[in-house]
């Protein structure tokens, strides 16, 4: 399932329906991305997410499907937000649930790695020298490639 | 075909969404940044290096070299930085 929100979300509240009534679930891992208060030395006030309503949606459920290809999952979530956050505010949550751990805890790490290299999520972030369009890591594409099909 | 421009290539450009009718001469992705550059400065200096730009053509990612014709929906925006 996912959700591209602007309204905050509750992690417990969200896990549990996510596993709720299914006792075929032995493992439930998570991700919470949270907005941090210095980005590069600089203080951040503020972080506005603009994203592109309809390709976003389509990629992200690109990514989960292939979670889902990839591993046995009995669930799986993410939630992104968007508009304008402040730090310490959560900007996103994935979850997977599965019979056993390893396929829990990889599928997470796999939809978090793609999600930052493949979702149109821009960040801006409100500094003392005014707003910075955030650019991307390579150590993001690397996180990602380590997940390519060899 | 209907453009879109997001984050800096947006403020760039001064525009979100235009709707365009390139000449036929427009095949590709490519040749149409390079009529786009010769529309106004600001879409010059969005585009003025190509390799920082992401495309995508009815909401999937395509190279420069992917074909466009008329009714599609094509974005140009910077590499993403979710999550």
């Amino acid at each position: 399932m996912i959700r591209v929100q602007r309204k905050d979300f509750d992690v417990g509240a969200e896990l549990k329906s996510l596993t709720n009534g299914n006792h075929q679930i032995g493992g439930l891992t998570s991700f919470v991305g949270l907005v941090r208060d210095i980005a590069g030395g600089q203080s951040v006030s503020a972080m506005t997410l603009e994203h592109y309503p309809g390709m976003t949606e389509k990629q992200l459920s690109a990514i989960e499907e292939e979670a889902n290809r990839r591993w046995p999952l009995d669930a799986s979530l993410i939630i992104h937000r968007h508009g304008r956050l402040e730090p310490g505010d959560q900007i996103v949550l994935v979850a997977c649930a599965s019979a056993h751990r390893e396929a829990a805890f990889e599928a997470c790490h796999f939809l978090i790695d793609w999600l930052k290299t493949k979702a149109p999520f821009w960040k801006l972030e409100g500094t003392p020298d005014g707003d910075n369009w955030v650019d991307s890591k390579s150590s993001d594409d690397d996180a990602a490639a380590r997940w390519a099909k060899g | 075909m209907k453009l879109l421009y997001f984050a800096w290539v947006r403020t760039k450009t001064g525009t979100g969404e235009e709707t365009v009718s390139p000449p036929d001469s427009v095949c590709d992705v490519a040749d149409l940044i390079e009529w786009l550059k010769l529309r106004g400065s600001g879409a010059a200096d969005a585009f003025s290096d190509p390799s920082l730009i992401r495309v995508a053509v009815n909401q999937d990612y395509v190279e420069l070299d992917h074909p466009v014709i008329a009714g599609d929906e094509i974005a140009f925006f910077p590499p993403v930085t979710g999550g």
